[in-house]
């Protein structure tokens, strides 16, 4: 074990009276990544159990790697598409010259690189700029660096889109981990997903570069809508139009950003984070009752001018980002409601909205990011009426 | 007398600002900053009025009843932005335009009531002017701050002139959309209370509670 006693030589420099005392945060950090964490609770009471905030966040980071995968294969595929048409052109077609793989949209190796290609750099600034925030806070506030921001930065970077710059991507993660996070005493204490306030700041920061027809593929002179901005002009009737099946939005081979788009990507993380119990299925449930609920009634109103109102749930839960959020960050457990009985609001609240959003406020196509940041702001109070429900009853019983 | 007139002009600066100590004038310094001419405009009106208004309070606060103090004050406030508000109407239109309301409102601002509520009903008129100056000026000063990061980083000016060059017209700075939306003067504000209380820790607030730490058994 030469890492081990690695660690175990330098250790004494970083604890208290060491020389480097105060980066203890950073090996901390390192070392509880690659080692179980040594640190025991001392007092009561005693809870045993084999599920530690390291192996929560190692789960969900495990859960998204279908949609990683996926994220890789679409966003090659639909630029490798694009390509076809409007020729190639940057670094990223230099490398795959050079390695004579080309752009053929029907090998899935070359889309697998190509998408490569567009995603690690997106996430290598993330872990970097987000990383160095981390770092400063824990540093600074001699709090530890824990597992939670792999979380963070891995959904992140699955929700931006292709196309964007690599200083917004820095800039973005920074707001979301300063402002989202850390200002409010890091993880555990934040009651809103850093991940989505730093893709909310983006989006109100540069709308041109994070919506749109022309960002979802990164190819200059490129232009497709995604499916929910064809839905708000114009219906989900005319999805077929645009070449948009059921089927192709439910797999994920459509306009998005770039981890988003395949709703059985985001169900198999889905089914991993239940089975494992990571994941409250009582948000999904009732994010799920509201979606269905709410859309199933504005399809039975109905509407003459807008054409949204049309919109199926089946295809409210395939479009955009609702399934990603669904599974992701609605069950994101700090942020959310705290009591089971609020769980099932607090997912209603965001399921509504979500529709809400897209349906009736013509500002927005895409709704769910906002509606899951507005569910985080109603939690705390969705479970301070649960609580006080309850006080309340039981004062009674025992009246 | 307790303050000179020297610290009641520099204290509500940093030491005892309005804003981000006291927390008042919130609304319109979210509404008036998105660029520095109108956050200046603004500044010098509300100076102008707490320092006059301060003042005039003052010298009535004898013969003023106390059971309808505040409506006699109101009466005075509204006097003077009545007057500020036709002076800018007449010699600053466009300015005016975009302030709009928020001349309006600085009669319900808490930073004029507040002075001359706590100021004014109990200290002599010229130190009720220059208290009401140094409270309009520490108003001004996080006004023109919030106003300099959102017109520098929001548009690429400041007053105005071109600072960095925008996309738009061939240069390379891509404005931040996010700033000049109001609520990104909540993060600037929030920000710069931050670094206020960084620098001055005893504006500090006490905690309401703290977590009691148990010893093991």
């Amino acid at each position: 074990m030469g890492l081990r006693s690695f660690f175990d030589r330098i250790e004494p420099q970083f604890t208290k009276g060491g020389k480097y005392e105060k980066y203890f945060p950073v090996y901390e950090m390192v070392e509880s990544f690659l080692y179980t964490p040594k640190t025991v609770t001392t007092a009561a009471p005693h809870a045993r159990s084999y599920i530690d905030m390291k192996r929560i966040m190692t789960y969900v980071v495990l859960a998204t790697v279908p949609c990683v995968l996926f994220a890789l294969y679409n966003t090659g595929l639909q630029t490798n598409l694009a390509i076809a048409e409007f020729g190639a052109s940057g670094w990223r077609a230099g490398i795959i010259e050079a390695l004579g793989i080309g752009f053929n949209p029907a090998n899935p190796i070359a889309n697998m690189l190509h998408g490569l290609l567009y995603f690690l750099p997106i996430y290598i600034v993330t872990l970097l700029a987000g990383g160095a925030w981390e770092v400063l806070f824990a540093t600074m506030r001699r709090h530890e660096v824990n597992e939670g921001f792999l979380v963070t930065s891995m959904l992140y970077t699955l929700i931006l889109p292709a196309s964007t710059p690599l200083w917004q991507v820095a800039l973005g993660i920074s707001f979301g981990v300063v402002i989202g996070k850390e200002v409010f005493g890091g993880t555990g204490k934040n009651f809103l997903n850093p991940a989505l306030v730093g893709r909310a700041f983006l989006y109100f920061a540069y709308p041109a570069y994070m919506s749109g027809d022309t960002i979802w593929t990164p190819v200059d002179g490129f232009s497709g809508a995604t499916a929910l901005a064809v839905t708000a002009s114009e219906g989900p009737a005319a999805l077929p139009g645009y070449g948009i099946t059921w089927m192709d939005s439910f797999v994920g081979t459509i306009q998005g950003s770039m981890g988003e788009t395949s709703t059985i990507a985001c169900l198999l993380g889905l089914a991993f984070l239940l089975a494992t119990r990571i994941a409250n299925y009582r948000m999904v449930v009732g994010c799920l009752v509201g979606m269905i609920a709410f859309s199933s009634l504005l399809n039975w109103i109905g509407s003459d001018s807008n054409p949204a109102f049309a919109t199926p749930w089946y295809w409210h839960l395939v479009m955009g980002g609702y399934a990603f959020g669904l599974v992701f960050m609605v069950t994101e457990p700090v942020s959310g409601s705290h009591t089971n009985l609020g769980r099932y609001i607090y997912g209603a609240l965001i399921g509504f909205m979500v529709v809400m959003i897209r349906v009736v406020n013509p500002a927005f196509p895409e709704g769910m990011m906002l509606a899951i940041l507005f569910g985080n702001v109603f939690a705390p109070l969705i479970d301070y009426f649960v609580v006080q429900a309850n006080i309340r009853r039981r004062a009674r019983r025992n009246a | 007398m307790a303050q000179t007139y020297r610290s009641m002009l520099i204290d509500p600066m940093v030491d005892n600002n309005p804003i981000t100590l006291q927390v008042l004038g919130i609304c319109s310094a979210l509404a008036v900053t998105s660029s520095l001419k109108v956050a200046l405009v603004m500044a010098i009106a509300v100076t102008l009025v707490t320092a006059f208004s301060s003042m005039f309070i003052s010298v009535l606060r004898s013969q003023i009843p106390s059971s309808i103090r505040i409506i006699v004050q109101m009466i005075i406030i509204a006097s003077l932005v009545i007057v500020v508000d036709q002076v800018l109407k007449a010699y600053a239109y466009e300015i005016s335009k975009t302030l709009s309301v928020f001349v309006g409102l600085i009669i319900t601002n808490c930073i004029v009531m507040g002075r001359a509520e706590a100021f004014a009903m109990k200290n002599p008129p010229f130190a009720s002017f220059v208290d009401g100056v140094g409270n309009g000026l520490g108003y001004g000063l996080i006004l023109m701050l919030v106003g300099f990061f959102r017109e520098l980083f929001g548009s690429g000016s400041l007053f105005g002139v071109t600072i960095l060059p925008t996309v738009n017209n061939g240069g390379w700075y891509v404005p931040n959309g996010l700033l000049l939306l109001p609520p990104s003067a909540f993060f600037v504000i929030g920000l710069l209370i931050w670094a206020f209380r960084t620098w001055k820790p005893e504006q500090v607030e006490e905690r309401e509670y703290s977590i009691q730490a148990v010893e093991a058994h």
